[in-house]
C-alpha cells in the first residue's frame, strides 16, 4: 500500500484546503507580507491610494467618478487576494502533509544506554534529552528517538511513517543498512543506535520544515526572475507616473482638449502593465515544485537540488535496481552434444526445486514456463546440497543420483574427479554466452555433463525507451556496475546506455563525474552506502535510498523514501517542469501587455486626442468600461492559472527545440491573444449588466 | 511606394551587406591578432604608437574593470581637452572668422556628445566653431568616439568567445584603440576623403570665400575641412555636421553619389561587426540570426519611412493637390526635402541615420510626416537597429540576455548563452543595462514637458511639441545625435540635461555590459546537449524579436501615443494639428 503520507490530496481535502487558504489571503494583506513580494507590493501601495481616492470622492459626493474609483479598487484588492489565495493554496498542500508527518513525531522516550553494549544499563530519557553521538536501544515495539546509525544488532523496522511503504525494512548494525530514522517503529528483536541527530533538527524535522515552506529559501532561478520582475516593474513605474506630465502638456499645451489622466487609471495602467501575473504566482510555482517531489516521495534538502535536476544532462544510473532487475535470471538451455534437451531441463529444474535463490527460482520458473515441465510438483525432492563458496555448486542428492549446478570450471573438476569426459563443443557455447553478457551455469549428473543453463540479468522492460526519451531531451546516462567490461558492455548495449562504466569502484565512480564536471556536464546519481557518499557529494544532483547509510544521506541532496533508483528519471522531470513552469508564465504575463495597452492607451486619452479611437482594436464600449475590463482581466487570470501553477505546465521529454517552439506558441503567441479575447468578453459582460 | 523606390532601398542594403561580410572577417582578425594585409605597413606605425604609450600600457591583459577603467579615464581625458578646447577658441590659432569661445554650458554639452560619438549638435557649426575646433575638437573625437565603441565591443565579444583558456581576459584597452584607428578608421577615410572632394566637398583651411551674385548681392561662404570630416562622421556613425544644415548642405554631401557614399559607409562597419561577432565567439550562424533580425527591422523601417514620405499627407490630398509620383513630379512629402535626393535617398538616408545611431541628417525630420518621423524615433528608443558602433550590436546582446533567460526557463533549463549560465549576476547587469534608458528618456522629457524652461524652446505646440522634446531625449541617450530641429537645445537647461543624459547613455550601459562580459568570461563554459536552448535558430531569433518589441518598444507605446501617433491619427482623420503640418 502506498502511504499516508504522500497521496494527492482528494476532492473534499481540496475544499477545505481552499477554505482555509481563502481565509489565510486575508490575513496575508499586511504590509510586512506584501512586502516580500516586489511586484504585488506595488499593487499593494496602489490598491490604497485608490481606495483613498475612492474615499475622496465619496466625501466630496461625486457620484460617478466614485463607482469607477471602487470597482477599480475593488478589483485591485481582488487582485491582491488571488495572489495571496495561490501561495495559501500552495501552502496549506504543504502543510497538510507535514500534519500527517507530525503525527510520526510524537514525544518519545528512549533507553539511553551507558556504552554501546546489550548488556549496559540504561536510563529512561526523553527523546529531546538525546544529543548527538548517545547510545540508546530500542526494542521491539519501541519507536527510534531520533535518527540515528544502528551499531549492533539486526531489527525489522516498520518506516511506513516516514515513506509510507508498509512492509517492514530489516535494519542492522554496520554495513549499508544501518542508517535509521527518528520516528519509525522496531517491530522485533532489537538495535543498538548511535544517535546522529539532536531532537529538532531529525530528518523527520527537516521533511516537515521543507514541506510548510519555513526553511524553503529563494533559490537561484527564482532569485533572478524575481530581479527581471522587478526591474520590468520599475520600467513600467517610470513610463505610467511619467504619463501624468505627458497628458498634463496634451491637455494644457497641445490639444487643450480632455482632462488630464486621473491617478486611478495610471494604477490601473500601471498594475495591468507589470507582471503581476507571474509575480503573484512565483511562490506557489515554487512550493509546488517541492511538493511533486514530494509525492514522488522524495525528499530534496533545499529547492535548489530541484532546480540542478532540471539542468542535469548526465545520469550516473547503478545497473542493478535500475537497469536490470536485480538478480541474474535464467534465459535459456543448451544441451551438450548427444543429450536430449528435456534430460537437461528437467535435471537442471530438479536441482533448483529446492534452492531457494532468485537464480534458482528463475530455473525452475523458466522449464515450468518454457519447456512444459510444470505440475512435476516437489515429491521427488531429496537432499539439497548447498552453494559454497568452497565448491562453487549447488544441487541435490535424490534416489543416488548426485545433480550439481555451477560454474564451468567447478565442475569441470568435479567431473574429472568423477572420471568424466568434458564434452566437446561446449567451451563454444560458454565462450559464447559469456561474450553476450551472461553467465554461463553447467549442469551435470554424476559424471555426465548434460548443458548449459544461460542466466542473464534482464533489462527492465520499458527502460530502453526511457533512455531513449532522456537522450531526446539531451541527457546522457551512465551504467555503473561491478561486472568486468564484456557483461557491462553486453547490458548496456541492451538497455541502450550511452556509456558505462565496469568494475567501478568508489573512486572511478568520483574521477568519472569529475571528469565529467571539467567537460561542463552536470551530473546526478543515485547512491546508498557509505562508499557512494565521497561521489555523491561530489553530484549535482545526489539521490540516496532511504535504505541508505547515514554518511550516504548526509552527502546526497535528496532522499527517494521508496529507494527506487529509477525514481531518478522522474526527479529530472519535475525539475525542468519547475523552470519551464516560471518560463512559460512569464512569457505569457509579459505577452499580455499588448492586449492591455490597446485597451487602457486610447481610453485613458481618447479625451485629449479623440483621433485615438482608433486604436480601439477591440472596440470596447466606453473608456471607463474598457480600463475595468482590463483590471478585472489582469485579476481573474491569476485564479484561472493557479491549477497551471500546482500541476506546472504540460512535460513531455523532448528536445529543447520543440519544447521551445510549443511553449512559445501556447504562452506566448496564446498569451498576446487570449487577454484580447477575455477583456472583449468582460467588456460584453460590464455592458450587458 | 514607387518601383524605383524599392530597388533603391534593396540596392543600398545589398551592397551594404555585401561589403560589411569581408569587412567583418578582416576585423576579427586585426583583433585576434591574425595576419592582415596591411601589416607590412602598419605593424611598425603600431610598433612606434605602443613606444609612445609606453609598453607596460598596451603590453598588460585587462580584465573587465581594467578594460572599463582605462576606456573612461582615456574619454574623461579626451572630453576635457575638448572642453577646454572649445572654450578657448577665440585665443587658438586657425580661427579665421574670429569666433569667441563657447560659454560653459554649450561647451560641455558639445564636448559630453562628441567624446560619447552623439554629436548632438546645439550649435551652428559654421557660425560658431573655429577651424582649429572642427579639426581638434569635432573631427578628432569623432576618431576616438567610434574607437571607444568598437573596442568595447570587441572586448565583450572576447568575453564571450568559447576561448576559456583567456578566462576573465578581455584584451588591452589602448592596443585594441590603436588598432581599431590605424587599420580601419584611418585607412577608410584616406580613401573615402579624396572621392567626396572629387564630388565637390571642399577640404581647405580658408575660413570663407565671398562671392558675388549676377543681380549684386554678396554671399559670404564659409569653407573649412569638410570632406575628412564627412568621412569620418559617417564611417565613425557620428553625424555631427561641419554645416548646421548637415548632410543637406551641398558642400558636406553634394550628389546623389556622395550620398550613397555615405549612407554606405553609415552601414557597413555596424553590420560588420555582427560578423565579426560570429566569428570571434566562433558561431557563425547565431551571427547569421543576429544579422537577420537586425536586418528585418532596418527593412520594415527602410519600407515604413519610404513609404510615409511617398505617400505624402492626406491634408494636401484633400485640398486637391496631386501627390502622387510620375509626370516628372517626385510627389509625396518633398516638406525640408533636397530636391537632388529627392524623398527616397532622404528616407533611406535619415533611417539609416537614426537606425545606426549617426544622427546626420540630409533633410529635415522635423517636417517629415508623422509616421516617417516616428520610425526615426523608435529606431533610436530600440537603439539596436544594428545601432552605433560597438553599442548597438551590444544593445542587441542585451535584450538576447532577457531572451535567453526567459526561453531558456521554458525549456527547463538554467538558460545558458554561448554555454555560460545566465544567473542572477547577468541578469541584474543586463538589467541595469535595460533600466537606464527609459529612465533618461522619460523622466527628462516629462520634467521638460512641466517647466516652462523646457517649454519655451518648442518650435511646436500640439503633440508634435511633445514629439521634439521626447526626439531630443531619445536621439541623446542612444548616442545618436538625430535632431528632429524644432527645438531650440541651446538653452542651459537643455544643454546640461541633453549632456548629463548623453554621458549616462553612453557610459553606464558600456560599464554595465562590460561588467557583463567580465561575469560571462571567469565562469566555466557548460557542455552544450540537445536539451541546450539553442541560440542560432529562426526560432530563438524570432523570440528575440519579440523580446526586443514587447520590452524595448511597448515600453514607449504610452508617450509614443501621445505624441507622433496621435499626429498619425490625427492627419488620417482630417483633423489638422498645429505641428503636423508647417
Amino acid at each position: 500500500m502506498k502511504g499516508n503520507v504522500t497521496t494527492t490530496p482528494s476532492r473534499l481535502a481540496w475544499g477545505r484546503l481552499s477554505k482555509e487558504a481563502a481565509v489565510d489571503s486575508f490575513r496575508k494583506l499586511t504590509l510586512r507580507h506584501q512586502l516580500r513580494n516586489p511586484v504585488m507590493f506595488v499593487v499593494y501601495v496602489g490598491a490604497w491610494l485608490v481606495l483613498a481616492l475612492f474615499v475622496r470622492d465619496l466625501v466630496s459626493g461625486s457620484g460617478g467618478q466614485s463607482s469607477f474609483t471602487g470597482s477599480v479598487d475593488a478589483w485591485l484588492w481582488f487582485t491582491l487576494l488571488f495572489a495571496n489565495f495561490s501561495e495559501s493554496l500552495a501552502e496549506g498542500q504543504g502543510k497538510a502533509q507535514a500534519a500527517s508527518l507530525r503525527q510520526a513525531r510524537h514525544e518519545v522516550s528512549a533507553k539511553r544506554l551507558q556504552q554501546a553494549a546489550r548488556n549496559s544499563p540504561f536510563e529512561v530519557v526523553a527523546g529531546a534529552a538525546l544529543r548527538s553521538g548517545d547510545y540508546v536501544l530500542v526494542e521491539a515495539g519501541d519507536i527510534m528517538p531520533s535518527d540515528g546509525e544502528a551499531v549492533i544488532g539486526v531489527a525489522a523496522v516498520d518506516e511506513s511513517a516516514i515513506t509510507g511503504e508498509s512492509a517492514p525494512v530489516i535494519r542492522e548494525g554496520g554495513g549499508d543498512r544501518s542508517a535509521v530514522t527518528g520516528g519509525t517503529q522496531v517491530l522485533s528483536d532489537w538495535l543498538i543506535v548511535r544517535i546522529t541527530a539532536a531532537a529538532g533538527d531529525t530528518f523527520l524535522d527537516r521533511m516537515i520544515k521543507m514541506v510548510e515552506g519555513a526553511s524553503r529559501r529563494k533559490t537561484p532561478n527564482e532569485i533572478a526572475l524575481g530581479i527581471l520582475l522587478v526591474v520590468l516593474t520599475l520600467v513600467f513605474l517610470v513610463v505610467t507616473i511619467t504619463l501624468f506630465p505627458f497628458s498634463w502638456y496634451g491637455v494644457h499645451y497641445a490639444a487643450h482638449n480632455g482632462r488630464v489622466v486621473g491617478i486611478t487609471v495610471l494604477v490601473a495602467l500601471l498594475v495591468c502593465l507589470i507582471p503581476t501575473t507571474i509575480g503573484a504566482l512565483l511562490p506557489a510555482i515554487g512550493i509546488a515544485g517541492i511538493m511533486r517531489l514530494l509525492r514522488a516521495n522524495v525528499v530534496a534538502t533545499s529547492g535548489r537540488a530541484i532546480e540542478a535536476a532540471g539542468d542535469v544532462d548526465v545520469l550516473f544510473l547503478d545497473k542493478t535496481g535500475t537497469i536490470t532487475y536485480g538478480n541474474r535470471q535464467a534465459a535459456a538451455f543448451y544441451a551438450a552434444e548427444g543429450v536430449p534437451l528435456p534430460r537437461l531441463v528437467a535435471c537442471a529444474r530438479h536441482a533448483s526445486l529446492a534452492d531457494g535463490t532468485p537464480e534458482g527460482k528463475s530455473i525452475v520458473a523458466l522449464a515450468e514456463t518454457q519447456y512444459g515441465m510444470q505440475g512435476l510438483g516437489q515429491q521427488e525432492a531429496g537432499t539439497l546440497i548447498p552453494f559454497s563458496a568452497d565448491t562453487r555448486m549447488s544441487g541435490v542428492d535424490v534416489a543416488g543420483r548426485r545433480i550439481r549446478k555451477g560454474a564451468p570450471d567447478a565442475i569441470r573438476a568435479w567431473i574429472s574427479n568423477l572420471g568424466g569426459d568434458w564434452p566437446a563443443g561446449l567451451g563454444e557455447v560458454i565462450e559464447q554466452i559469456a561474450s553476450g553478457g551472461a553467465t554461463p551455469l553447467v549442469v551435470c549428473e554424476d559424471e555426465d555433463v548434460l548443458g548449459l543453463v544461460e542466466l542473464k540479468d534482464i533489462v527492465k522492460g520499458g527502460i530502453k525507451e526511457r533512455f531513449a526519451a532522456l537522450r531526446k531531451m539531451g541527457i546522457r546516462t551512465v551504467m555503473v556496475t561491478g561486472d568486468n567490461p564484456l557483461t557491462a558492455r553486453a547490458i548496456a548495449t541492451e538497455a541502450g546506455v550511452d556509456d558505462f562504466l565496469a568494475e567501478a569502484k568508489p573512486e572511478a565512480k568520483l574521477a568519472r563525474i569529475q571528469e565529467y564536471h571539467s567537460r561542463g556536464h552536470m551530473v546526478a546519481m543515485t547512491g546508498d552506502g557509505t562508499n557512494d557518499a565521497p561521489a555523491l557529494a561530489q553530484a549535482d544532483v545526489a539521490l540516496c535510498m532511504a535504505s541508505g547509510t547515514q554518511a550516504a544521506r548526509e552527502a546526497a541532496n535528496m532522499v527517494d523514501l521508496d529507494s527506487n533508483p529509477t525514481k531518478l528519471l522522474e526527479i529530472v522531470g519535475i525539475g525542468k517542469q519547475l523552470l519551464m513552469t516560471r518560463g512559460s508564465l512569464t512569457t505569457f504575463s509579459v505577452a499580455n501587455d499588448v492586449a492591455k495597452y490597446f485597451a487602457i492607451i486610447p481610453a485613458a486619452f481618447v479625451g485629449t486626442y479623440p483621433a485615438l479611437a482608433a486604436l480601439n482594436v477591440m472596440d470596447l464600449s466606453s473608456p471607463r468600461h474598457a480600463i475595468l475590463a482590463a483590471v478585472i482581466f489582469n485579476a481573474v487570470v491569476i485564479p484561472l492559472l493557479i491549477p497551471l501553477a500546482l500541476r506546472g505546465v504540460r512535460y513531455k521529454a523532448a528536445s529543447a527545440k520543440e519544447l521551445l517552439r510549443r511553449n512559445i506558441w501556447i504562452y506566448g503567441v496564446g498569451g498576446i491573444v487570449a487577454p484580447f479575447v477575455g477583456i472583449k468578453l468582460i467588456d460584453l459582460l460590464l455592458t450587458s449588466m | 511606394m514607387t518601383a524605383s523606390a524599392v530597388w533603391q532601398i534593396v540596392l543600398t542594403l545589398l551592397v551594404a551587406g555585401g561589403l560589411s561580410i569581408p569587412l567583418g572577417h578582416y576585423i576579427a582578425r586585426v583583433f585576434c591578432n591574425q595576419k592582415t594585409f596591411l601589416d607590412p605597413i602598419l605593424d611598425p606605425v603600431d610598433a612606434l604608437i605602443y613606444r609612445l604609450i609606453g609598453r607596460d600600457a598596451t603590453g598588460q591583459a585587462m580584465n573587465w574593470r581594467g578594460y572599463a577603467a582605462s576606456m573612461l579615464w582615456t574619454n574623461v581625458l579626451m572630453g576635457l581637452v575638448i572642453y577646454v578646447l572649445l572654450s578657448a577658441q577665440g585665443h587658438l590659432p586657425l580661427n579665421p572668422l574670429h569666433f569667441a569661445g563657447l560659454n560653459p554650458f554649450l561647451a560641455f554639452n558639445t564636448a559630453a556628445s562628441f567624446i560619447t560619438n552623439t554629436n548632438w549638435q546645439n550649435y551652428a557649426g559654421e557660425s560658431t566653431l573655429s577651424l582649429f575646433s572642427q579639426m581638434a575638437a569635432i573631427t578628432f573625437p569623432m576618431f576616438t568616439s567610434a574607437a571607444t565603441g568598437f573596442v568595447v565591443a570587441i572586448a565583450f565579444f572576447r568575453a564571450l568567445s568559447a576561448n576559456t583558456s583567456q578566462g576573465a581576459n578581455l584584451g588591452n584597452f589602448y592596443r585594441d584603440f590603436v588598432r581599431v584607428l590605424t587599420r580601419l578608421l584611418l585607412p577608410v577615410c584616406l580613401v573615402v576623403t579624396p572621392i567626396l572632394v572629387w564630388q565637390g566637398s571642399p577640404d581647405t583651411l580658408t575660413g570663407m570665400v565671398v562671392a558675388h551674385g549676377l543681380q549684386g548681392g554678396v554671399q559670404h561662404i564659409p569653407l573649412g575641412p569638410v570632406a575628412d570630416l564627412e568621412a569620418i562622421k559617417h564611417l565613425g556613425t557620428n553625424g555631427g555636421g561641419f554645416y548646421n544644415a548637415n548632410s543637406a548642405h551641398p558642400f558636406e554631401n553634394p550628389t546623389p553619389l556622395s550620398n550613397l557614399i555615405e549612407t554606405l559607409l553609415m552601414m557597413v562597419t555596424p553590420m560588420a561587426l555582427v560578423v565579426t561577432f560570429g566569428r570571434m565567439v566562433e558561431n557563425a550562424r547565431l551571427a547569421r540570426v543576429m544579422y537577420g533580425v537586425m536586418a528585418l527591422m532596418l527593412v520594415t523601417a527602410l519600407f515604413i519611412a519610404v513609404g510615409a514620405e511617398q505617400a505624402g499627407t492626406p491634408l494636401l490630398t484633400h485640398a486637391g493637390i496631386m501627390q502622387a509620383p510620375g509626370h516628372g513630379q517626385m510627389g509625396g512629402n518633398m516638406v525640408g526635402k533636397e530636391v537632388r535626393f529627392g524623398i527616397t535617398q532622404s528616407a533611406i538616408f535619415d533611417t539609416v541615420s537614426t537606425a545606426f545611431t549617426t544622427g546626420t541628417v540630409n533633410s529635415m525630420l522635423d517636417s517629415y510626416t508623422p509616421m516617417g518621423g516616428m520610425v526615426s524615433l523608435v529606431q533610436m528608443m530600440l537603439n539596436c537597429v544594428f545601432g552605433g558602433k560597438g553599442v548597438g550590436v551590444l544593445n542587441f546582446l542585451m535584450y538576447g540576455i532577457f531572451a535567453v533567460f526567459i526561453a531558456g526557463l521554458m525549456v527547463g533549463r538554467t538558460p545558458e548563452f554561448l554555454g555560460k549560465k545566465i544567473e542572477k549576476r547577468e541578469i541584474v547587469l543586463a538589467s541595469l543595462a535595460l533600466l537606464v534608458h527609459p529612465i533618461i528618456i522619460l523622466i527628462p522629457t516629462a520634467w521638460s514637458l512641466l517647466a516652462p524652461y523646457g517649454v519655451s524652446s518648442l518650435g511646436n505646440s500640439g503633440s508634435h511639441g511633445l514629439s521634439e522634446v521626447l526626439y531630443a531625449f531619445t536621439s541623446a541617450a542612444a548616442n545618436n545625435g538625430s535632431a528632429f530641429a524644432g527645438l531650440n537645445g541651446n538653452t542651459p537647461w537643455y544643454n546640461v540635461t541633453l549632456g548629463l543624459v548623453i554621458l549616462f547613455g553612453r557610459y553606464a550601459s558600456i560599464i554595465f555590459m562590460l561588467a557583463l562580459g567580465g561575469s560571462l568570461a571567469a565562469k566555466p563554459a557548460v557542455s552544450e546537449t540537445v536539451g541546450t536552448l539553442k541560440t542560432d535558430t529562426m526560432l530563438f531569433g524570432g523570440f528575440w524579436l519579440a523580446t526586443i518589441v514587447v520590452v524595448g518598444a511597448l515600453t514607449f507605446f504610452p508617450v509614443l501615443v501621445l505624441g507622433p501617433i496621435a499626429e498619425v491619427f490625427a492627419l488620417y482623420a482630417h483633423h489638422a494639428t498645429a505641428g503636423g503640418l508647417r
